[in-house]
């Protein structure tokens, strides 16, 4: 077939095009994966928090959504069987008052040069039932982020973020687990699944401990604050970013209240 | 004719894995299988069946697919090299095998990288090359075209039919690689009402999604009148002709179609099925242009046409060792 193929010009062209192809097939076999390791770098962290804990204070606060939030509509289109229950989206969920929930607060501005330890503990984002738990996390710069397959199904954890390298991975059965570090400081990194499409979650990736995720009362507490002046920003997925500027005198209590209002797009 | 049937099948099963293709982009399942050649770890011909399932089921399927076209393709161009007394014939079956092969490595790269809109974008406009090269091995094996279309289908040499239909074939491909760009940068709601933009003829504001958006519907208005023209040209000169006037018939009726598909697809907010729809359809224009211009450029075969016929050699299966023989035949 060879020697035939090589006597005109389209012949050869066909036998070259196939070699090229049978090369670049065995290059990427070998580096098959695509994208960027998962194991970035770590950064040098001292072993020792340099906030002195005498003089440590605490901004805390509220988040609330004014006006009418879009109702938590049943997915309807199920395309697994294997996903049982039932599954409302999780964009907008609201408590008592207009408590807006899964909403990211975090330190943006204000602590100087500070470097603070990376903790052991591996933050967990899971599957369970079809759904991302929790929708939204927080994360440090180098802690590793254990990503658990807690459903008997396939499933794909793809996270695309802007500034850190993006990822995908298959997760083929109950309690298989990826991990990965975060190695640029990132708010929000958006995780979904390409077979379930309805399963979303955000991670938070900063470079300090000062984060918080509001919860059904849409409360947040940043503990272990250092005096000083911040920006504290508040990040909501549909409704997008606010800040503040609070100054926190030594060993100090501050309360904010961050007001999202149903008009505003996203993040 | 068993080769022609056979090419036909190939065409076919290439315009359902164009489709199917479609449906994977439609429906945002391009990294619902996170891995290359294998399927979540497994062999692809041994995924179970039970997890063809969500995204899955569409890029999964896609891949069976394909891998199932790409050897009915390699069928096509061993049969072409061992029956097929005409070279240029022979070397378009190496083309496409040369192809589809690359086809499928793009496929897999787009999968490895996270879907780069270059690579995406070349995969989808290599198919339609794939498409075009199996329908153009089907129109050269068919009884019509090696005896010439000798119940008066065959027209003179009319110069203008050829690059009339010739710059349409091109404008129609143009117009496919703008789609695909649309459809691969996520711009193909960019303008969200039709048939206006943003309620008025041309939209009043600009960014590079909307401006892409924007040349697909432009690039519709010019395909629309090079088919008119074609399509005119082939009616008012050609109408006894029959190869060529259902070719300009179902050009028409396809374009009409394509751009009610275009339209709805906007209108449902991109509903998956009618946006595969309105893809295989643009694949189904390009390939009636096709047809029409390798017909209307048939006339130009006709000196070896007649050569070949006079020996009785058009689509004769030989033994390997007869070649040699075989290289005076080209229509």
């Amino acid at each position: 077939m060879f020697s035939n193929c090589a006597s005109g010009l389209g012949g050869r062209l066909a036998c070259h095009a196939l070699v090229a192809g049978v090369l670049i097939t065995a290059c990427l076999s070998s580096a098959c994966g695509g994208g960027t390791s998962d194991e970035a770098p770590r950064p040098a962290a001292p072993v020792t928090n340099p906030v002195d804990p005498a003089t440590a204070g605490r901004i805390g606060g509220k988040v609330t959504l004014i006006g009418t939030p879009p109702a938590r509509e049943k997915i309807k289109t199920i395309n697994d069987p294997g996903c049982t229950g039932t599954i409302t989206t999780e964009e907008v969920v609201t408590g008592a008052d207009g408590a807006l929930q899964n909403v990211f607060v975090y330190v943006k501005d204000g602590l100087g040069n500070r470097v603070f330890p990376v903790p052991a503990t591996p933050a967990v984002l899971a599957q369970e039932q079809c759904m991302y738990r929790p929708h939204v996390l927080g994360i440090q710069v180098g802690q590793t982020l254990d990503i658990v397959n807690g459903d008997d199904l396939l499933h794909n954890i793809h996270a695309v973020p802007t500034a850190n390298g993006e990822f995908n991975k298959a997760q083929q059965f109950k309690g298989f687990r990826n991990q990965h570090v975060f190695s640029i400081k990132e708010v929000l990194v958006p995780f979904k699944c390409d077979v379930h499409r309805w399963m979303t979650a955000y991670v938070g990736v900063v470079d300090h401990p000062f984060f918080a995720v509001t919860g059904n009362g849409g409360t947040f507490s940043l503990e272990g604050l250092p005096p000083g002046t911040y920006t504290i920003e508040a990040v909501h997925e549909k409704y997008g970013r606010q800040t503040q500027t609070v100054t926190l005198e030594a060993k100090g209590s501050q309360d904010i209240a961050f007001t999202f209002k149903t008009s505003q797009g996203s993040a | 004719m068993l080769l022609h049937l056979f090419a036909l099948l190939v065409a076919a099963s290439t315009a359902v894995l164009i489709f199917a293709g479609g449906m994977v982009t439609s429906t945002g399942s391009g990294l619902a299988v996170p891995d290359w050649p294998n399927t979540y770890g497994w062999f692809m011909w041994t995924f179970p069946i039970q997890h063809w399932v969500g995204g899955i089921f569409y890029e999964h399927t896609h891949r069976l697919i394909a891998s199932t076209v790409g050897f009915l393709i390699l069928v096509l161009a061993v049969w072409l090299w061992r029956a097929e007394p005409r070279r240029w014939v022979r070397t378009l079956g190496f083309i496409a095998l040369a192809a589809v092969i690359t086809q499928g490595l793009l496929g897999g790269l787009t999968v490895l990288f996270y879907l780069p809109d270059p690579i995406s974008i070349a995969h989808a406009s290599l198919a339609q090359i794939v498409f075009c090269l199996t329908i153009t091995i089907a129109v050269a094996t068919s009884p019509g075209w090696k005896r010439g279309y000798p119940r008066g289908g065959l027209a003179p040499d009319d110069r203008v039919l050829q690059k009339t239909a010739l710059i349409t074939t091109g404008v129609v491909y143009l117009q496919i690689l703008i789609g695909a760009t649309m459809r691969h940068t996520d711009a193909g709601l960019a303008i969200p009402d039709f048939p206006f933009a943003f309620g008025q003829l041309i939209p009043p504001h600009w960014d590079p999604k909307i401006a892409v958006h924007f040349a697909h519907r432009v690039g519709a208005v010019f395909v629309s009148l090079m088919v008119l023209a074609t399509a005119g040209h082939v009616l008012y000169h050609h109408r006894s002709r029959g190869p060529l006037a259902r070719g300009a018939m179902l050009l028409l009726g396809l374009v009409c179609v394509q751009i009610t598909l275009g339209a709805l697809t906007v209108l449902s907010q991109k509903q998956p099925i009618i946006n595969s729809f309105h893809v295989v359809t643009g694949a189904s224009v390009l390939a009636t242009s096709l047809v029409l211009t390798l017909r209307s450029h048939r006339v130009r075969f006709r000196r070896e046409s007649e050569g070949a016929a006079s020996t009785g050699r058009l689509g004769v299966l030989t033994a390997p060792g007869a070649l040699s023989t075989r290289s005076g035949a080209r229509a």
